[in-house]
């Protein structure tokens, strides 16, 4: 955002022809910007256009395709599919996402604290699962979920202990929360790492002068440093929550009576249009969501700049 | 005198901050450690055995003969060697889909940092936006308008919207500001060179740390895409590794279906080494790039 203040005032903008000046305003900057808007156009703006436009029609056995406005939107707001699949992600972002970013933060502070041994083993091996396919972690920690390979009876039989079945209706959530913890607590990591890599060291040497001892080095310096970073890890997360989909969907086929075709908006988006062919239902769902899940992330971001001030 | 004092307080309270290891933090992060790599090291042990003892052994532990080779002949030659196929149509849309999207990233990024053009804030506006647009919420409307283009079930389904990182573009946006410096540009166009010509042989190679940070997560990205490819291939001989998989991994709920969880195990093993071999290799470029990404948000 720093360039955008230094534009000039648009009285200054010279011909085109002109050899470019960095701070002169002219076309040049299209020939870079150009070749990923027009693929942006394409598979972003088109799609979202398109949506809007198949949102407001209905394809009816008699008389075809036709204009209903915004009976569609009715039909969704009233939907208690739609509203128990958006409780499911809701609940699931509100418990899921802060102890992920919890444990994140403890470990990337831990790492950056100097004094873990092994630290770069730490934080590699960490990281290691983020490389792993939402498919391939389903998959393993599925099966170890499943009674077909026994591992959690193994466990029950091994400490005498009973583990309740992760497959079963009350655990299958948290179950799949735990896949994704697994899966990105290494990638929110590294993004507070990042941040508290550039902080000069200077201010810690200057805070040590002062007396501060490392936990109100953390949280006088490190966490304020962290803010941007975490409120990025905040609203992917957000995103990510509502836009569930690889992990249950991949779960049905071990737990086909468990996981319902509406478990989570997006399945029942993908549904609608794969099995039921309601296409202009579904992209009316899809747009809903959608800007559910902006705002939420607007708001995530608000709180998070409305602390730094 | 007070000077001499600072130096020594601040000399012993660095080695305080900077040396003196602690146990129980380590043994708190063993823990995690142990989290992450648990299902790792899963995969890998039962990935040695047969099908019976899958079924038969416990799961943390290697159990009757290593059929560790037999399983890997046995994935790559299953159903007239498919898994080869997924092999290679997963590095297709790797290559061409992150490489794509790398080179896109850096090339509008760095037009973003440091050029300025009409309509420069309504870019800026437009991809933000896009980032908080959740891919899989676009992914049933831009299957069917795919269809009615005729691009459903070709390569170019899965390739042209994997060619778009908005989170890649504002890494290397961010990353540009300060890695080109103004006064390079301007001394490259003193003697006569083009903007592109500047951009390919000087640019690219100051925006190294970066592209590698990018290229990192648009690998992964594609690599580990499942979703996309779901809804817009109907054929077996265009899928990717994920879909692959997952579709044998269903082959054995259904009736009559052929029971391959060992190649199921042994796929996913297959699938991850390269990425992980990838990741491993990569970590050590793409820390500073990550790091000027993060800070300026």
């Amino acid at each position: 955002m720093t360039t955008l203040s230094t534009l000039p005032p648009s009285g200054q903008t010279l011909p085109k022809t002109r050899k470019p000046h960095v701070q002169k305003r002219d076309w040049t900057g299209w020939k870079f910007i150009g070749p990923f808007m027009i693929v942006f156009a394409l598979v972003l703006i088109a799609p979202v256009l398109y949506s809007i436009y198949l949102s407001f029609f209905k394809d009816q056995l008699v008389g075809g395709n036709s204009f209903v406005g915004f009976e569609n939107y009715g039909q969704a707001l009233s939907d208690p599919k739609f509203w128990e699949s958006m409780g499911r992600v809701t609940l699931f972002f509100v418990v899921q996402v802060p102890i992920m970013l919890g444990i994140a933060l403890f470990a990337a502070l831990a790492i950056d604290s100097a004094r873990l041994h092994l630290s770069s083993f730490f934080r590699i091996a960490i990281f290691l699962p983020y490389a792993v396919p939402a498919v391939v972690a389903t998959l393993m920690w599925g099966f170890m979920y499943g009674t077909k390979f026994g591992l959690v009876g193994n466990l029950n039989d091994f400490f005498n202990i009973a583990i309740p079945d992760p497959l079963s209706s009350s655990w299958v959530l948290a179950s799949i929360g735990n896949i994704v913890t697994w899966e990105f607590i290494g990638y929110n990591m590294i993004l507070f790492y990042a941040a508290l890599r550039v902080i000069p060291t200077d201010l810690y040497e200057a805070a040590s002068l002062d007396g501060a001892n490392a936990f109100r080095i953390i949280r006088s310096i490190k966490m304020p440093a962290l803010r941007p970073a975490i409120v990025i890890g905040g609203i992917f997360s957000v995103i990510g929550s509502f836009q569930l989909f690889n992990e249950p969907s991949i779960l049905q086929s071990l737990a086909p009576n468990t996981i319902s075709t509406y478990f989570s908006p997006n399945m029942y988006a993908y549904n609608l249009s794969f099995s039921g062919q309601q296409y202009n239902y579904s992209a009316t769902i899809a747009i809903i969501v959608g800007l559910i899940t902006a705002v939420i992330a607007y708001i995530v971001q608000n709180s998070g700049s409305r602390k730094e001030a | 005198m007070s000077r001499y004092t600072s130096e020594k307080k601040a000399g012993k309270s660095n080695q305080g901050l900077h040396t003196k290891k602690s146990i129980l933090l380590t043994v708190i992060m063993g823990a995690l450690l142990i989290y992450s790599l648990l299902p790792l090291f899963w995969l890998f042990v039962n990935s040695t055995k047969t099908q019976a003892e899958l079924l038969n052994s416990f799961g943390l532990w290697f159990s009757g003969p290593n059929a560790l080779w037999d399983n890997i002949v046995a994935t790559l030659t299953y159903n007239d060697g498919v898994f080869v196929r997924w092999f290679g149509n997963t590095l297709l849309y790797v290559v061409v889909g992150a490489g794509g999207a790398t080179f896109l990233a850096a090339l509008g990024g760095y037009g973003l940092a440091k050029f300025n053009f009409p309509g420069k804030k309504a870019v800026f506006a437009v991809v933000l936006g896009a980032v908080a647009i959740p891919g899989t919420a676009l992914a049933v409307p831009t299957f069917l308008m795919f269809s009615q283009m005729g691009l459903t079930n070709t390569p170019w389904a899965v390739i042209l919207p994997s060619l778009i990182s908005p989170f890649g573009l504002y890494l290397i946006w961010t990353y540009a500001l300060d890695a080109v410096p103004t006064e390079v540009l301007e001394a490259a166009r003193m003697d006569g060179s083009g903007e592109f010509r500047t951009f390919f042989t000087i640019s690219l190679k100051l925006l190294a740390p970066g592209l590698v940070t990018v290229l990192l997560f648009t690998l992964v990205a594609t690599w580990n895409n499942y979703f996309l490819p779901l809804i817009m291939l109907s054929e077996p001989t265009w899928y990717p590794l994920t879909v692959g998989l997952n579709q044998w991994n269903q082959q054995a709920q259904t009736v009559g279906g052929d029971v391959i969880y060992n190649l199921v195990i042994t796929g996913s093993l297959l699938t991850i080494v390269p990425i992980v071999v990838a990741f491993l290799f990569l970590q050590r470029y793409w820390q500073s790039g990550l790091a000027a990404g993060s800070v300026k948000a």
